[in-house]
């Protein structure tokens, strides 16, 4: 089937809510409305308002409660609006659902999956285009990930809520339209959850991208084969745990890496894949590593976003100054 | 036993037919004179509000929050304040801001993205949209605090006091943030008019999902008084209003302010209502209209003609037209401006990384 990200990640959660009668989904407008993205349009019809449930608006109440099911044995599937409404729930997420299992001595997990649409390039106002990845890929106990193409979707949100611990799964909400073919009918993923995926193999460098930044790395590579540039772009998928075979293996190849987000720099996914490239591939490198990403800025005015986020010029751009070394 | 939340139990001085209502506790202050000020206010405040509406339609903002419905629990509660108040709204409050002072055309601009929240708040002292819920109570409460610190409450000359008036919807009062700002406000009996406008929805939500008694009866959980009114009634909530302003300025502590209304209007342009709410219900709804029973009011006290009505109308096409034009005239911002936006004291790293900003782009350009 041809689907958008938006209805790969409605079917996904269909499937897991039909297999499943312990998955359930909470967050605010997701029933009646089936979100404010319609991720899960049609699944309060389907499935009832106990499985999908619309949740007062309060993201602290809806990720803590969502702590409590899982306790119980639940496997809730919450939806947070916007990226940048998940700091109410931050709290819960980094001191609460990270921990339960360290705490308990394994007595309980928390097999709890929390969705962000996340990024910019939407021409959105304050607070809808943020990319806080990072904060969670710090901390230990928490799985982050996140698709950056419709089949990836439809797997990768099957996998998390079939994780007996707790995911965060960041969508690139602009790449929400953008279509691809999956195969609903198919009985397995065609890879772990946690496995980085070389979406275009080449030989003189290395993109390292995930979410919305891979697409853009696919269209800078397809750029530069042009000039006879043959780049390889790596779709991390996973960004904690990191997949550091697939990385490393690729940068021992190519001897060049760049490493491409939308977070801001500082202290940002690049700043960690960098550190274990030089650690692991230091007499392979043919150039320092190097990071092209959003600025050191809380996220600009929409009609500056262009400047802001990372794109293909700035990604060749990086190219080059990788090559000239 | 609970008081249904929709149950309508509230202060009217206006009825729907533009009827003068006697109240036990409250009356209208103001003259007719007054009145057609306040009709005025929302004339054109509903106007600014449509072509921000009709703006978004062409492309020319990327998002609107409309306020159609809610004018007269902005205009009323607006116009109830004076300096040195302060007034902290959410996002929607686009009648607010017009009493405030503020030109409309720069609450365009930070809808069509060119700048951040960035009017001069402090001659009326009205501040920064807020678009995380709730978090906008909390600052209020704190600006309350500071009111109190600056010897600005319980003075006994009463126009030397000043409140905070917060704003925030039906939605909010489920957060954190705004029930943690109901305690320390209460605590400190800090000066602050809790005005909540229940449009009775949080986008797709309806109001029995976040509360199931009567938003105003929480405040009696709190510690404080909470006043339920006829949100489209402008007489009433300018009524409402200036005793709660007395009250809290007076260092007797917070109020909050239930002002019943409806979201006449989608979410934002966004939103599509047809996916959670009937068009009965918007039509009950529109036959509460508050702008239509101050018209009716004033015209049936001879206190206005059509004259008038055509002089307003004109008035408010004009500021549409102006707008209009003022819209796609607002200057694009630049990129190269945030960095030294950041902080007070702009860090190298920052510097650096605008220096480098703007030598890529100008290597574009010669390219
Ligand atoms: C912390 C947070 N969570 C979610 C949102 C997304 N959101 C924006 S407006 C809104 C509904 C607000 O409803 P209400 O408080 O009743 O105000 P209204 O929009 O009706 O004026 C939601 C959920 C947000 N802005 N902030
Ligand atoms: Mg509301």
């Amino acid at each position: 089937m041809n689907l958008t990200m938006a209805k790969a990640l409605n079917a996904g959660l269909r499937r897991a809510l039909g297999a499943d009668p312990k998955v359930l989904l909470a967050g605010e407008d997701i029933g009646k409305l089936g979100g404010v993205f319609r991720v899960t349009e049609g699944l309060q019809a389907e499935f009832g308002p106990d499985r999908v449930v619309d949740s007062p608006l309060a993201e602290a109440g809806i990720v803590g409660t969502a702590v409590g099911l899982a306790m119980r044995g639940y496997r809730p599937v919450v939806e947070i609006q916007f990226d940048g409404f998940v700091y109410p729930a931050f709290d819960q997420i980094v001191s609460q659902v990270s921990r339960i299992r360290f705490r308990s001595g394994g007595q309980f997990g928390v097999p709890l999956v929390v969705r962000i649409p996340f990024g910019g390039g939407i021409g959105a106002i304050e607070h809808h285009s943020e990319s806080p990845e990072a904060y969670f890929a710090h901390t230990p106990g928490l799985k982050v990930v996140t698709c950056s193409n419709p089949l990836d979707a439809y797997w990768m949100i099957q996998q998390a809520i079939a994780d007996d611990d707790p995911v965060i799964f960041f969508e690139p909400k602009r790449r929400y339209h953008e279509k691809g073919e999956v195969d609903t009918d198919a009985d397995d993923a065609p890879m772990s959850l946690y496995q980085a995926r070389v979406v275009k193999p080449g030989t003189d460098a290395t993109l390292i991208a995930y979410g919305p930044m891979v697409r853009t790395c696919v269209e800078a590579a397809i750029a530069a084969d042009k000039e006879g540039r043959n780049l390889e772009v790596v779709d991390l998928r996973s960004l904690s745990p990191l997949d550091d075979a697939t990385i490393l293996a690729s940068v021992r190849r190519t001897g060049r890496a760049i490493v491409v987000h939308e977070a801001v720099g500082t202290l940002g996914m690049g700043a960690e894949i960098a550190a274990r490239i030089q650690a692991e591939c230091f007499f392979e490198l043919q150039a320092p590593v190097l990071r092209v990403t959003g600025y050191d800025l809380p996220y600009p005015p929409s009609r500056t976003e262009d400047g802001y986020l990372p794109d293909l010029d700035r990604v060749l751009d990086a190219v080059d100054r990788s090559l000239a070394y | 036993m609970t008081e249904a939340a929709d149950s309508i139990d509230f202060v009217q001085l206006l009825d729907q037919a533009g009827r003068r209502v006697e109240h036990q506790d409250f009356a209208y202050a103001g003259t007719d004179a007054d009145i057609a000020a306040r009709l005025r206010d929302m004339i054109l405040a509903r106007r600014i509000d449509s072509e921000a509406t009709a703006l978004q339609r062409k492309g020319e903002l990327g998002l609107w929050p409309p306020m159609l419905g809610q004018e007269a629990a902005q205009i009323g509660s607006a116009r109830a304040s004076r300096m040195p108040d302060e007034l902290i709204p959410s996002y929607r409050e686009h009648g607010v801001a017009w009493c405030a002072g503020i030109d409309p055309i720069d609450l365009l601009s930070t809808f069509r993205g060119t700048s951040m929240a960035c009017w001069p708040s402090r001659p009326k002292n009205f501040h920064l949209y807020s678009f995380v819920i709730g978090s906008q109570t909390l600052h209020a409460v704190g600006m309350a605090m500071g009111m109190q610190r600056d010897g600005l409450v319980g003075n006994e000359d009463p126009d030397a006091n000043g409140a905070a008036v917060v704003y925030f919807g039906d939605g909010a009062t489920s957060q954190g943030d705004v029930n943690e700002a109901f305690i320390f406000a209460a605590s400190y009996a800090a000066p602050v008019v809790f005005f909540c406008q229940n449009n009775q929805y949080a986008i797709s939500e309806p109001i029995a999902l976040q509360s199931r008694i009567p938003l105003y009866r929480r405040a009696a959980g709190f510690g404080f008084p909470g006043v339920r009114v006829d949100g489209n009634d402008v007489l009433a909530v300018e009524a409402v209003t200036a005793w709660a302003l007395d009250h809290a300025r007076a260092g007797k502590g917070p109020v909050l302010v239930e002002a019943y209304t409806y979201r006449m209007g989608a979410h934002t342009t966004s939103d599509d209502p047809t996916k959670y709410r009937k068009a009965e219900e918007e039509a009950e709804w529109r036959a509460k209209d508050p702008i239509e029973r101050v018209t009716t009011y004033l015209l049936n006290a001879g206190a206005i003609d059509q004259a008038w009505l055509d002089r307003v109308a004109v008035e408010s096409e004009a500021l549409a037209e102006r707008l209009r034009a003022a819209c796609v005239e607002l200057p694009e911002p630049k990129l190269e401006d945030s960095w030294h936006q950041v902080y007070a004291n702009t860090p190298d790293l920052l510097e650096n990384q605008r220096t480098e900003y703007l030598a890529y782009q100008a290597a574009f350009e010669v390219n």
